[in-house]
């Protein structure tokens, strides 16, 4: 009867998720302070923001790869059309919301809806796909996001936004601004990300998809993953389950991608290619397929290693360390000897917590 | 779809099926007419006609390969039947999904186990209760007050269907980390989650000895006396098979041999021919 009386204990998700909120916090919190003593370097500083997205990036890709168990390799399309939607929402709000922090709050919501009508947009012919095409059709989408942007040229005056595929269609009045010039991507963006509202982010972002996990549609995505026939033999649907996963990760990376965008002064659509989207399924992988902390310790680390290793004598050798790493780690959490050393230290830690319920006790096979 | 497929009209029970007294009076929870299915050439399954009374027990048996596991699977709409109708509750489900035959009413388990192993015991229960939740994503994400009536009440229930098998200590465990019995057992807490009146077991005793299987025969009438449903079971152990089911369908090379009760079904030469095969004429 101790389970019936224990209702009110926190779940072991909920303790974890509590974790993730306390960890992200304390990471801002240290980094003001060190920011405050002028104990950071100004690349570490400008990679502040970067680190935000992917960070989110990784979290919500970790939403379709781990937690829907669905190879997404596209995932950087949805960042680009955040970004440059961001980008556009940001220019047009430019005169009407002065309050630059409420102005990215509404570009990023603009990013993540665009993102998320990307997500359904691809989602509706794609999810009834499986494993392999799955990953193959997403890839192609990243591409074409990428081409279609390249082309675009995209400008704002008085009667609102104009949309061409030539430069030379493109006409605007004289007080009109261009805001997408093709190949040449966004230029003359004002600024607007800062390492607070990234920070708010990763927060959203943790708490979207938590929460969403421990609900009934979490559960509903989670089963899919484990067992589709089982899933479906109780009564769930497999479309708007996979559908609501892939657009909510979808959603957040066009949120992420708002912020990436206007972190800098000019963005080219190339940012946002397949090399991105493999790079954030590496941080999906390496820190975990379905672990959200091991997402965003590997986003974090993985984006600031390579600059650390900018420094110093190593430079030249750089990113042989870093592929160096990423195979090490990889061998690490795979090898079943250095895991089950692992598990033995970490069960002898909580063994003092908690007591151990008898497996036998309950079940007699 | 299938343009051979016919148009259902229920017509009275023919009389062939065996239904117990007692659910005589009540139109049949499920009805099969002239089922079949056809895998390129091969006929599967063809001619399978049934009924089965709102509270019986019925036993689908026969030889390996005699099609039996595939009735479960056009029942549930895994496969699409090639002739035929499937009437649940009077209902066709000829247009169904296999998640909208089980809201129908038809709940299973499976012959190799396929419980959602990484999740806990308690979670795979609770995504039986699925569709009897309502909150839709968004109360979800931002936890509104009906997210904590909803998951409480959940929970209450799902510890109450596993103390069914007095598994509710279980609650906690990772469901694939289960003992083979307890893993079969949790699959039919899920099924029951689902609110069926209609419960298909495939090979409940497989892997089982004697005193489980004992066990179980007590647990499957138990859970048609509580939750009144018809349960229709698959099974090679003929003990089981004899002593719980009232009507009996006898399947070989994908059609119905033989159909009566446990004493009708063990007296019947062309059920003994297709176990034992036929006895030389000496």
């Amino acid at each position: 009867m101790k389970n019936l009386t224990g209702r009110r204990r926190l779940s072991k998700s909920s303790v974890n998720g509590f974790i993730n909120y306390g960890l992200v916090i304390a990471a801002f919190v240290v980094m003001q302070i060190l920011i405050g003593q002028d104990a950071v370097s100004n690349t570490i500083q400008s990679m502040l923001v970067p680190v935000c997205c992917y960070v989110v990036m990784a979290v919500s890709l970790n939403l379709t790869v781990g937690i829907l168990g669905e190879l997404s390799l596209g995932h950087a399309g949805f960042m680009s059309l955040g970004a440059f939607s961001g980008i556009i929402a940001a220019t047009a709000l430019q005169n009407v919301v002065t309050a630059e922090p409420l102005r990215l709050a509404l570009s990023m919501v603009v990013g993540a809806v665009v993102g998320g009508i990307g997500g359904v947009v691809i989602g509706l012919p794609v999810l009834r796909l499986r494993g392999d095409y799955l990953a193959i059709v997403t890839l192609a989408f990243g591409e074409i996001i990428k081409n279609v942007i390249q082309v675009l040229y995209i400008g704002l005056d008085e009667e609102g936004l104009h949309l061409a595929t030539k430069q030379e269609n493109l006409i605007l009045s004289e007080t009109g601004i261009s805001i997408i010039k093709g190949p040449m991507g966004a230029t003359g963006v004002t600024k607007l990300a800062t390492f607070t509202a990234g920070f708010i982010l990763v927060l959203v972002t943790l708490f979207v998809v938590q929460n969403l996990v421990a609900s009934r549609a979490g559960r509903a995505i989670l089963s899919l993953r484990d067992n589709r026939i089982a899933a479906e033999s109780v009564g769930i649907s497999v479309t708007k389950y996979k559908m609501m996963a892939f657009v909510t990760s979808a959603a957040l990376a066009g949120a992420a991608g708002t912020l990436y965008g206007l972190n800098y002064s000019s963005t080219v659509a190339s940012k946002f290619d397949f090399n991105t989207s493999i790079l954030v399924l590496v941080y999906v992988v390496l820190g975990g397929l379905g672990s959200i902390r091991g997402s965003i310790i590997a986003a974090a680390v993985l984006t600031i290693l390579p600059e650390l290793l900018r420094s110093g004598s190593i430079k030249d050798y750089r990113m042989l360390i870093y592929a160096i790493i990423l195979i090490l780690v990889m061998l690490v959490t795979n090898n079943p000897t250095l895991r089950g050393a692992l598990d033995t230290v970490s069960k002898k830690l909580k063994l003092g917590k908690h007591k151990h319920t008898d497996l036998e006790g309950g079940a007699a096979s | 779809m299938n343009g051979a497929y016919p148009k259902p009209k229920l017509v009275p029970v023919p009389s062939t099926n065996i239904i117990p007294d007692r659910d005589a009076d009540k139109s049949p929870i499920l009805e099969c007419r002239n089922l079949g299915i056809d895998f390129g050439g091969l006929s599967a399954v063809s001619d399978f006609n049934m009924a089965i009374g709102r509270t019986e027990i019925a036993g689908l048996i026969g030889p390996n390969g005699a099609g039996k596991t595939t009735v479960f699977n056009l029942l549930t709409k895994v496969y699409q039947p090639t002739r035929g109708t499937i009437m649940l509750d009077g209902k066709d489900t000829h247009s169904m999904t296999t998640a909208q035959v089980n809201r129908a009413g038809i709940a299973r388990t499976f012959q190799n186990i396929r419980l959602f192993s990484n999740l806990s015991v308690e979670d795979n229960v609770k995504v039986g209760l699925h569709n009897q939740m309502r909150y839709g994503m968004f109360s979800g994400i931002l936890r509104m007050p009906g997210y904590w009536k909803e998951e409480r009440v959940a929970r209450e229930r799902a510890l109450e269907l596993l103390s069914i098998f007095d598994m509710q200590d279980l609650a906690s465990h990772q469901a694939g980390s289960l003992p083979y019995g307890a893993q079969r057992r949790l699959e039919i807490v899920r099924a029951l989650a689902t609110n069926p009146s209609l419960l298909l077991l495939d090979e409940p005793a497989a892997g089982m000895n004697p005193s489980e299987t004992a066990e179980l025969m007590n647990n499957i009438r138990k859970i048609r006396d509580t939750f009144h449903i018809a349960i229709m079971l698959i099974e090679h152990d003929m003990n089981l098979v004899m002593g719980v089911c009232e009507g009996i369908c006898v399947l070989n090379f994908g059609k119905v041999i033989a159909k009566g009760t446990p004493e009708e079904i063990q007296a019947n030469p062309a059920v003994i021919e297709a176990y034992l095969g036929k006895q030389k004429e000496a």
